[in-house]
């Protein structure tokens, strides 16, 4: 397949993988930003193909896992009711809220529909007009387009019968906020690929200038994040920080402008609780104000819903890259895919589902890291 | 979650409520995309599709580029390999 299969092959990873050798002359601790970039690492086994000296952590870039318990259980309450169809990506079917998950709402009755694109919760509504269609609109700045496409559309059309549960995330402010912690070990970072496809990356420079780190905008098969690594490695050993784009074969600096121009005018940036993390200033989205009807928070009044994350779980420590997976002691015990503790277990991206479905839970494996920590 | 994979644009259509909608061909699975962020889009061009929209056209000649600097890597390098590189291949799916 074009443009894909290319970037699996294992003669030029090899390559790669000898200059990241090379170059590297000391210890250094990097960060992949997106979930999908964690998953990508950890089935092929890139990080154990680089020097032991090269740490990946891992970040804060899966939707799935940081949207936060409230806004799942005001997901699980709005979807309870007899006179809604509640559409979501089939990603959030199995995440646990405080009491259930949604597929077991689905078992008790409830109207529960996966949808591969937001666009089509649209039909959906023209198709049953007694009933109102609420979209739970989770993700990172890719997803944004799609979403306020979805709002527009159904404003443009005078679709009254439909709203979005807005839990939506931004990963510069994340970045920043990792930055700024006291406990902060990593020194660069694989950029997210398809976040900045949307968005470009502009809004990374000052972050580079600020915090004096290097950031290598990244793709997500095994050569691209081979080769964002080598460049990342390359800067940091130069002592530069910038923003380099591994991925120009569809990152541009300035984004996609049209997405960026109805993203503006359905959404506005606003403080957003991550899961595992807490509160972080200014890093989400909301609708505005013109698109209030489409709010489903404001729609259904669903009020503030009393939450507690288990005691055990450390996922806020390794969405922030300051502990990995296996430091954790419920992890591939308590803590499993099937009865996940936290939010870096709940998707398949997290890191904690990641190292489980390829095993790093298993005795064998662990020794590797063994001299790491 | 920010999954989006390239595939060929093989039908351009707008839809019945106007929206510029399309076709693409992922290895054999053809999928609808909404066109409405890449107007520009021709039929044959490749497409960065995430949740059912085109995000970007993937632009071959930075691909090429891009590739050709992987393959020019210096060919001496591969003297000094590591035997620690895990020799499994890695395309497995």
């Amino acid at each position: 397949m074009k443009f894909l299969d290319e970037y699996r092959d294992q003669a030029l990873a090899q390559k790669l993988v000898a200059e990241i050798h090379r170059t590297v002359t000391r210890p250094w601790v990097l960060m992949e930003v997106c979930g999908g970039q964690t998953h990508s690492i950890v089935k092929y086994g890139l990080d154990r193909l680089l020097p032991n000296n090269i740490e990946l952590v891992h970040g804060p870039g899966c939707p799935v896992c940081v949207t936060s318990l409230e806004m799942i259980d005001k997901a699980h309450a709005i979807a309870s009711r007899p006179d809604v169809i509640f559409c979501s990506f089939g990603d959030m079917l199995r995440v646990p809220g405080s009491k259930q998950d949604l597929l077991v709402l689905k078992s008790h009755g409830a109207d529960i529909r996966v949808v591969y694109s937001p666009i089509d919760c649209l039909k959906i509504a023209r198709a049953n007009p007694d009933k109102k269609v609420v979209f739970f609109a989770i993700g990172f700045e890719t997803t944004a387009p799609a979403n306020a496409m979805a709002v527009w559309q159904a404003s443009r059309q005078g679709i009254r019968n439909f709203s979005i549960l807005v839990s939506h995330v931004l990963v510069p402010p994340s970045i920043a906020s990792i930055l700024q912690s006291p406990h902060n070990r990593v020194q660069g970072f694989l950029g997210p690929g398809h976040v900045c496809t949307v968005m470009g990356y502009r809004e990374y420079e000052p972050i580079t200038a600020r915090f004096e780190v290097p950031i290598v905008i990244t793709g997500f098969e095994p050569l691209d994040l081979l080769q964002g690594t080598l460049m990342l490695v390359r800067q940091l050993e130069e002592g530069r920080a910038e923003v380099e784009n591994q991925y120009a074969r569809v990152v541009k600096r300035d984004g996609n402008p049209i997405a960026l121009n109805i993203i503006n005018k359905v959404f506005e940036v606003c403080d957003r609780k991550w899961r595992g993390v807490g509160s972080i200033p200014k890093s989400g989205y909301k609708l505005r104000y013109d698109f209030r009807d489409y709010d489903a928070e404001r729609a259904f009044e669903v009020k503030e819903i009393d939450t507690k994350e288990p005691a055990l779980c450390i996922s806020g420590l390794v969405l922030r890259g300051i502990k990995k997976p296996h430091d954790c002691p419920a992890f591939g015990r308590e803590c499993t895919p099937e009865t996940p503790l936290g939010a870096t277990m709940v998707s398949a991206e997290g890191a904690c589902a990641a190292y489980y479905a390829y095993g790093r839970h298993l005795k064998t494996e662990v020794p590797e890291y063994a001299d790491q920590h | 979650m920010c999954l989006a994979i390239p595939g060929k644009l093989i039908e351009i259509a707008p839809d019945a409520s106007g929206i510029r909608m399309g076709k693409a061909n992922f290895a054999g699975i053809v999928k609808q995309v909404c066109l409405e962020y890449i107007p520009e889009a021709q039929l044959g061009d490749f497409v960065l599709v995430h949740v059912g929209f085109a995000l970007q056209k993937v632009d071959e000649a930075e691909a090429a580029r891009t590739y050709q600097a992987l393959a020019d890597l210096d060919q001496l390098g591969e003297l000094n390999t590591p035997e620690s590189i895990d020799p499994q291949p890695l395309t497995t799916s």
